[in-house]
């Protein structure tokens, strides 16, 4: 079984995020960068299905030469190889993105791909999905279980209110959910093996596009910091029944919330 | 072209999602910066019946794809019969609910069409024929304002972050002859709690935390109960198993922007506040006088949640009568 993931080195989401001075990038000084939470749980997932049907785990990421780390890190819990699509010095949108990977995905094996349902950074919930479009390939997303069998992978996904199990026919895409594993960790061992094992980069050009083909239709125009909340007031009161009866009543009253 | 807005229903159960209406209203207000009307798409089987609704809230003309071959809303045969209406309606702006369909369907959608998406949007303008859309980034930590640009452009938006309105609209039904030809997915099986709301629906959440300190959620389940609302959990809560991962709010998590929102022994990592802090009005339950939901609560209180939420219950009974 040829197995892709995709992959986005992403900031660490206990990192604090602040607005760069050009007003539409963000500080990237000092932050601790990682693998997108999302797609640490589509590697697990690939190598557990790889240990059970044999096979190649392959990560395909989109970024700057930096985020080879991540793939790094993914080959070191035990993925066998990575391509790292480095767009240069292009503004890219969703759609784009999914378009490298796309295009990169054309040139090589996939029976199945996984990926996270989103990447912690843009929150947009498109790549992924717009990736198995382009391909002409079903997709299942918000994926917390999967078995394989005669083609077919079975989806247990989580929709508001509950789960759907959801099938498709190979070669398919499947989006990873929180509760669908838990990640291991990489091993010294695999973390030396890691350095080894091949990681290709390949520029925007290597896949038959060109910047033309990638103009962006979403643009950042500004990016700005919530205004912060303020505290409000603690509930004073010489009891518990004191403190809550307040409390009720400010909602009720004050508030107007129940 | 036009410079309409073509709105995506959605049913749950046979109803309508509340973010439809959301959606609708929002696009009500977009058309008119536009100078185009509100239309809406509904697809599904035997959802002929109910899309007159959606002309009380301002929809012109309502498209009608029912089909028994519509019944499972695979994003697949969506977005085919979807492609096929948007071709002949010819809106300048798609709009759908940022659910887990619609932001399935929204991103394959704009792979198909090759058109720019917003995704899980909070506000969505026009000035001048450009569309603007604002849209939390970093789980909440950054909001971005992006222009969009093509036609047409497609816009999700969260739920509970636009107010429903009703305007009375024309709402011409007009059928759609739907082809939806072979469907590689199939929805084997669905099993949904037919009186759960949804986190990202609820207008009440009540979330226990790592000061729950065991999986017995029942002092948090019956404020909830209380209040009509939903029950949440922080991250540690359901890394300890204590909830499943759906109940999770964060950035790892769901984004919530309910009108209250109970913290209820959660200390308040900054990808929780991230994930909630858009609630109108957030209620602070905690021991630690120093933890930092404290300094974002609207009201606190210092104390033993299993304490005070029997009383709290009790109280807010009495005044919901």
């Amino acid at each position: 079984m040829e197995i892709v993931v995709l992959l986005k080195q992403v900031p660490a989401t206990e990192s604090m995020i602040a607005v760069a001075g050009d007003g539409v990038s963000i500080k990237s000084d000092g932050l601790k960068y990682v693998i997108n939470p999302y797609d640490e749980l589509a590697v697990e997932e690939a190598l557990v299905i790889r240990e059970a049907q044999g096979g190649t785990v392959t990560i395909v990421s989109v970024g700057p030469a930096k985020a080879a780390e991540a793939i790094r890190t993914g080959l070191a819990m035990g993925a066998d190889k990575g391509v790292l699509i480095d767009p240069g010095d292009l503004a890219l949108d969703g759609l784009n993105t999914a378009k490298l990977l796309a295009a990169a995905l054309k040139a090589m094996p996939h029976d199945l791909i996984v990926a996270g349902h989103r990447a912690v950074d843009d929150d947009n919930f498109q790549v992924a999905t717009a990736v198995a479009e382009l391909l002409g390939i079903p997709n299942i997303s918000m994926v917390v279980k999967q078995t394989i069998a005669g083609g077919k992978i079975r989806c247990v996904c989580t929709v508001e209110g509950g789960t759907r199990e959801v099938e498709a026919p190979l070669p398919a895409l499947i989006a990873a959910q929180r509760g669908l594993n838990n990640p291991r960790y990489a091993s010294l061992p695999g973390i030396m093996k890691a350095k080894k094992k091949p990681l290709e980069t390949k520029k925007v050009a290597d896949l038959g596009l060109n910047a033309a083909d990638l103009q962006p239709k979403v643009r950042i125009k500004a990016l700005k910091t919530p205004a912060e909340r303020k505290g409000g007031r603690v509930i004073a009161g010489d009891s518990v029944q004191a403190k809550a009866a307040a409390l009720a009543k400010a909602l009720h009253e004050e508030a107007k919330v129940i | 072209m036009t410079q309409n807005i073509l709105v995506v229903a959605e049913q749950a159960q046979s109803a309508f999602r509340k973010v439809t209406f959301e959606a609708l209203s929002a696009g009500r207000q977009l058309a008119g910066a536009l100078g185009g009307a509100v239309e809406a798409v509904v697809m599904g089987s035997g959802v002929e019946a109910s899309a007159a609704q959606l002309a009380a809230y301002g929809a012109a003309k309502i498209y009608v794809a029912d089909d028994g071959a519509l019944a499972d809303a695979a994003t697949e045969a969506y977005t085919r019969v979807l492609a096929q209406v948007i071709e002949a309606a010819k809106p300048a702006v798609v709009l759908l609910g940022a659910t887990t369909q619609g932001k399935d369907l929204a991103a394959r959608l704009s792979a198909r069409l090759d058109a720019a998406l917003a995704g899980d949007c909070v506000a969505v303008k026009a000035e001048g024929g450009q569309v603007t859309a604002t849209r939390p980034m970093y789980g909440g930590k950054i909001l971005a304002e992006v222009t969009l640009s093509g036609s047409p452009v497609i816009v999700s938006i969260r739920p509970n972050t636009q107010t429903a309105s009703q305007a009375a609209g024309a709402g011409a039904v007009e059928k759609v002859a739907v082809q939806v030809g072979d469907v590689a997915t199939k929805v084997v099986a669905q099993q949904l709690d037919a009186g759960k709301v949804d986190l990202t629906e609820a207008d009440v959440i009540v979330t226990g935390g790592r000061g729950m300190g065991c999986p017995d959620y029942s002092a948090v389940e019956a404020l909830a109960a209380a209040l009509g609302g939903a029950v949440g959990a922080s991250r540690s809560a359901v890394d300890e198993g204590w909830r499943p991962a759906s109940d999770q709010v964060g950035q790892t998590g769901k984004t919530v922007s309910p009108n209250l929102y109970v913290a209820c022994g959660v200390s308040g990592a900054i990808q929780h506040l991230a994930g909630m802090s858009s609630s109108k009005v957030i209620v602070a339950i905690n021991k630690d006088p120093e933890a930092p939901i404290m300094a974002k609560a609207d009201y606190a209180i210092v104390g033993d949640l299993f304490e005070v939420l029997p009383v709290l219950t009790a109280e807010i009974k009495k005044i919901k009568g």
